[in-house]
């Protein structure tokens, strides 16, 4: 297949260039239906999917039973949600009753979990379709897609380039016109670096906002589910459904969801926007020049641009790589074989869990086991899992003073535009420079956000992320809405 | 559970010296025992520690599961309020501290543990520093009381001792998955395997008083791990050994009075007692290695962070403190002064434990003599309930009529029966329908003079001071009453004659 090249643009014909908010409000009012809705994104799928490889699984018939059924359902004049007839891929870490859900491991292929996500519920609520289950990095365990075991999601944008990860299936499904909105799941920047790369929206909640309850766990104490859109509005609205408590997840937040929509007209006018003074180096010229032409917008529209100090932040990248394997060590270590997903049998116990383990989960799964495994044992801990506890807090106090001299910071999302396939497989360093902005928000538990701000490279485009402290949700859209504006 | 360096029972570390010291007849061959005990029970919840599956013993396997409980991907675990009620009711009545504490994460492989991880907790307990007192004022440290949820059940079906390796299959009951534990670790302060097994009963009867947990130990709802060393008083500890799978406050005497000969023999012989885990193999009554502490598992403990922190409150702390039943020891006392029996009183003990002791409290308030109703429900209420069927009144009535002696002990213990069987009844119409009217004063004197006239010899030797010679006059008087006349008046009877 041969590469489309980059226009930097989200290819929007396929779904008309709806939004969620405009798709659901006329659903509604039965001026569209929800199938047409639905068809325009299987159409795009049929053209496309082979070539980026968005989905683990497209449950079309599902889907059209589902739209078919709202579209009923305003014929008949009963009440749709919020939703009505949004097609939503969801990430496949996600479970989903009766779908096969495989984190894009061969050590769950196959599995069907009995229950639904509380955000998956929650949509259907609402009123979404869901189109599909969506290819990510073996248990959200990298950066570019390149480490699930079905094989790389291609960037729709330049197909010879990676859409980021791991949520890079549901970034792609929405750039490439097969989902009006997507679900991911943010460890370290699995949602925000792929919005960069493939030009969307792209939100990691405050930490207990959404409810990871039904969502498979990578580093528990990391992990947000959040949205892909392809405008901010849109985001704001998946963000109203999802969020808000939930009994199920003891880390859930008492709050219910924030109301985000109303927010976005507000504009920025004396809000004060961070700028990181000692940022870690390595970001790449054209990806900066749109940072600073970020600052210049808020800037114009009435904010004051102040300068911070992050001392600890490049400091971030080694405390998540021992935080997040040493959960993902214990995550995972149920997939043993016993009660589901895949067995390879042995001659006794120990051996069956051997040869299990080992046919089922690929490299960088295995090298985030040991190394959190590590980081745990005895007479490592402190030096290790401890010190990064440490480290974690250094983080959160940085921000906090930050924080009493602004209202949100902003960054680049991404170091870079979306790079080639392969040029960091060979390099796991390289690849986890990737996270070095959006990690230390996942260690303090805060929000953050990238939209996408001018294009970079080869025409591509770029994301500004913008960081909030804890439940700053509604002045990190405030920003969001103008820097959209300013496009 | 061990925790790294802050082992809690019969430790190793050289610096160990205890207060508490045994006597000399406590000594084994001048060897000083040190027993620890790591108690787990099950709480008596309605469903599990961190799911709303029911908490039930013995229905058909792998009923009472859920996502949580099978640890599929994405399940969370949300803490049961009623199993920390529970855990802190259990804390405060072993007077500990509750405070405020988090959940850790114990990992290990095995089958029966769904996550491959044990939610516990590790260095932050719910309940700290309490202890526990036996009879005779033994006080006996509690380290701590901590919550935990309980693993599957494996069976292993064929191969070598019913253990998995050499099995042909296994075979997994997840309804025990998820079950709240309590594990309550004492200090080390237990020098006898005597003070063991009353501390096992002590805790099982606080357990039951509180309502904490059923505490079968048949049923496996409250299992013994015992810690083990023996060393010469005034010297450092020894080195210890566990002791799993001791299923009977019997088993926990005769595997640490096993175990205790086993180590000093060892020593006398020249041997090193090695840190080991053992097995108790009841039927054979001796102790096997399960394994040694080099290949140990490392736990990985670190925070559970699917949980928050819990910290009860000071007003919930108090709810749960001022609502808490009269513990066993305070029941003992109370039962003992009630009745005159002493406080080491085997009766008043059983009683107590039976939960039977209001009612003997009962009895008296409607005027029943306390220390016969005692003697009655010792022996005749072993399988009544705590409130037994038969009304207090009826066993006021009749021991009323044994002490007035209206009655003979024979005469009571035959009606007592009675009233058990039929759970209840009128004790003075039951004793005139069977003629059991005690002989009035009398008529008796008439049969004890007849006794005496029939058997000049015994009466002679029993007034020349031979005590044993009055059995044959008192059969004798039995005989002619037909048993209506009392024991104890006839031989009062007998006695003053022969003084006057």
């Amino acid at each position: 297949m041969s590469p489309t090249q980059g226009t930097g643009r989200v290819d929007r014909a396929h779904s008309a260039g709806r939004t969620v908010v405009d798709i659901a409000a006329a659903v509604a009012n039965g001026s569209l239906s929800a199938v047409a809705v639905l068809e325009e994104n299987l159409a795009a799928i049929a053209a496309r999917e082979s070539e980026v490889h968005a989905f683990n699984l497209v449950t079309s018939d599902r889907a059209r039973e589902r739209a078919t059924q709202i579209d009923a359902d305003v014929q008949a004049g009963k009440k749709v949600g919020r939703l009505a007839g949004v097609t939503i891929a969801l990430k496949d870490n996600m479970c989903t009753r009766g779908v096969e859900t495989t984190c894009s491991s061969k050590i769950l292929a196959g599995w069907k979990p009995p229950y639904d996500a509380t955000v998956v519920r929650r949509l259907a609520d609402e009123g979404a379709v869901f189109v599909g289950k969506t290819n990510l990095d073996e248990f959200a365990m990298g950066s570019s897609t390149e480490n699930s075991a079905f094989g790389p999601t291609r960037n729709p944008l330049d197909t010879s380039r990676v859409p980021g990860g791991s949520s890079g299936g549901s970034a792609a499904a929405v750039a490439a016109g097969f989902a009006t909105a997507s679900l991911g799941s943010d460890t370290g920047g699995s949602i925000r670096q792929p919005a960069a790369l493939c030009g969307l929206v792209g939100v990691k909640p405050t930490y207990g906002m959404v409810s990871r309850q039904g969502l498979v766990a990578f580093g528990s104490s990391l992990d947000q589910i959040g949205p892909f859109t392809t405008t901010v509005a849109d985001a704001a609205l998946m963000m109203e459904v999802i969020a808000g408590h939930d009994p199920l997840d003891s880390t859930s937040l008492p709050q219910p969801a924030p109301a985000l929509l109303p927010v976005l007209s507000q504009g920025v006018k004396g809000m004060r926007i961070g700028r990181i003074t000692d940022m870690p180096e390595g970001s790449s010229p054209d990806v900066l020049a749109q940072l600073e032409a970020a600052f210049d917008a808020l800037r114009a529209a009435g904010a004051t641009v102040v300068d911070v100090q992050m001392p600890s932040m490049s400091y971030g990248l080694t405390a998540y790589y021992l935080v997040a394997p040493a959960e993902a060590s214990s995550n995972l270590a149920r997939f043993d074989g016993v009660r589901y997903g895949l067995r390879v049998d042995a001659k006794d116990l120990n051996s069956m869990y051997g040869a299990t383990r080992a046919a089922g989960f690929g490299d960088e799964v295995k090298r985030r086991i040991m190394l959190g495994t590590y980081a745990l044992s005895a007479g490592y801990y402190d030096a290790y899992y401890g010190k990064a506890l440490k480290v974690r807090r250094l983080i959160a106090d940085d921000f906090a003073k930050a924080y009493t001299k602004c209202d949100v910071i902003l960054t680049p999302t991404s170091p870079t535009v979306a790079f080639k396939f392969g040029d960091k497989t060979s390099n796991p360093l390289a690849m986890y420079l990737c996270d070095v902005f959006t990690i230390p928000t996942n260690l303090a538990g805060h929000a953050a956000m990238s939209v996408p701000f001018g294009t970079g490279e080869a025409g591509l485009p770029v994301g500004v992320q913008i960081l909030a402290p804890a439940l700053g949700e509604a002045p990190m859209f405030r920003v969001a809405a103008e820097l959209e504006r300013a496009q | 559970m061990t925790i790294a360096s802050n082992t809690s029972s019969g430790a190793s570390a050289s610096v160990n010296l205890s207060s508490i010291v045994a006597t000399a007849e406590q000594l084994i061959d001048g060897w000083e025992l040190v027993v620890g005990l790591e108690v787990h029970v099950e709480l008596a919840t309605k469903t599990k520690l961190f799911s709303a599956s029911a908490n039930r013993f013995g229905d058909e396997p792998n009923t009472h599961i859920d996502p949580v409980t099978l640890g599929l991907p994405g399940a969370l675990p949300v803490l049961n309020r009623h199993a920390v009620e529970l855990a802190m009711r259990l804390g405060l009545a072993l007077n500990c501290r509750v405070q405020p504490c988090t959940f850790h994460r114990k990992n290990y492989f095995y089958p029966d543990l769904p996550k491959a991880y044990q939610i516990s907790q590790y260095d932050q307990p719910l309940n700290i520093d309490g202890w526990l007192m036996l009879p005779g004022d033994v006080r006996i440290g509690v380290e701590r009381a901590h919550l935990e949820e309980d693993t599957g059940k494996s069976t292993h079906a064929g191969g070598a001792e019913g253990r998995i390796q050499g099995s042909d299959y296994s075979l997994i009951d997840f309804n025990r998955a998820g079950v709240p534990l309590v594990e309550i670790v004492s200090r080390p302060d237990i020098r006898t395997s005597d003070q063991a097994k009353q501390y096992v009963s002590e805790l099982r009867g606080i357990l039951l008083a509180v309502g904490a947990s059923d505490a079968k130990m048949e049923e496996g709802s409250m299992r013994c791990d015992v810690n083990v060393s023996v060393h010469k008083p005034g010297t450092p500890f020894g080195t210890r050994c566990e002791i799993k799978n001791v299923n009977s406050i019997r088993s926990v005497g005769r595997a640490i009075d096993y175990e205790a000969r086993r180590q000093i023999d060892l020593i006398n012989g020249g041997g090193v007692v090695k840190q080991q885990t053992l097995h108790w193999d009841d039927s054979a009554g001796r102790t096997n290695v399960l394994r040694t502490k080099e290949d140990a598992d490392d736990y990985r403990y670190f925070l559970e962070p699917d949980l928050v922190p819990l910290a009860p409150d000071a007003a919930w702390i108090e709810r749960v403190r001022a609502a808490l039943p009269p513990l066993p020891a305070a029941r003992r006392a109370v039962l003992a002064t009630l009745t005159g029996a002493g406080k080491e009183s085997e009766a008043v003990a059983v009683v107590v434990e039976r939960g039977q002791d209001e009612y003997i409290s009962a009895v008296a308030k409607v005027g029943g003599d306390a220390a016969r109703a005692l003697i009655y429900v010792q022996q005749a209420f072993a399988e009544e309930p705590a409130t037994p069927r038969v009304p207090a009144g009826d066993i006021a009535a009749l021991s009323l009529m044994e002490k007035n002696a209206k009655l003979t002990s024979t005469q009571a213990k035959t009606l007592l029966a009675e009233l058990v069987a039929n759970g209840g009844g009128d004790v003075l119409a039951m004793a005139k329908a069977k003629g059991f009217e005690a002989m009035a004063t009398e008529a008796l004197e008439s049969i004890v003079d007849q006794a005496i006239a029939a058997d000049p010899q015994a009466w002679a030797k029993y007034k020349a001071g031979e005590q044993k010679a009055i059995g044959a006059l008192v059969g004798a008087v039995m005989k002619l009453s037909a048993g209506k006349a009392d024991g104890k008046a006839v031989t009062a009877l007998l006695q003053a004659k022969a003084s006057s």
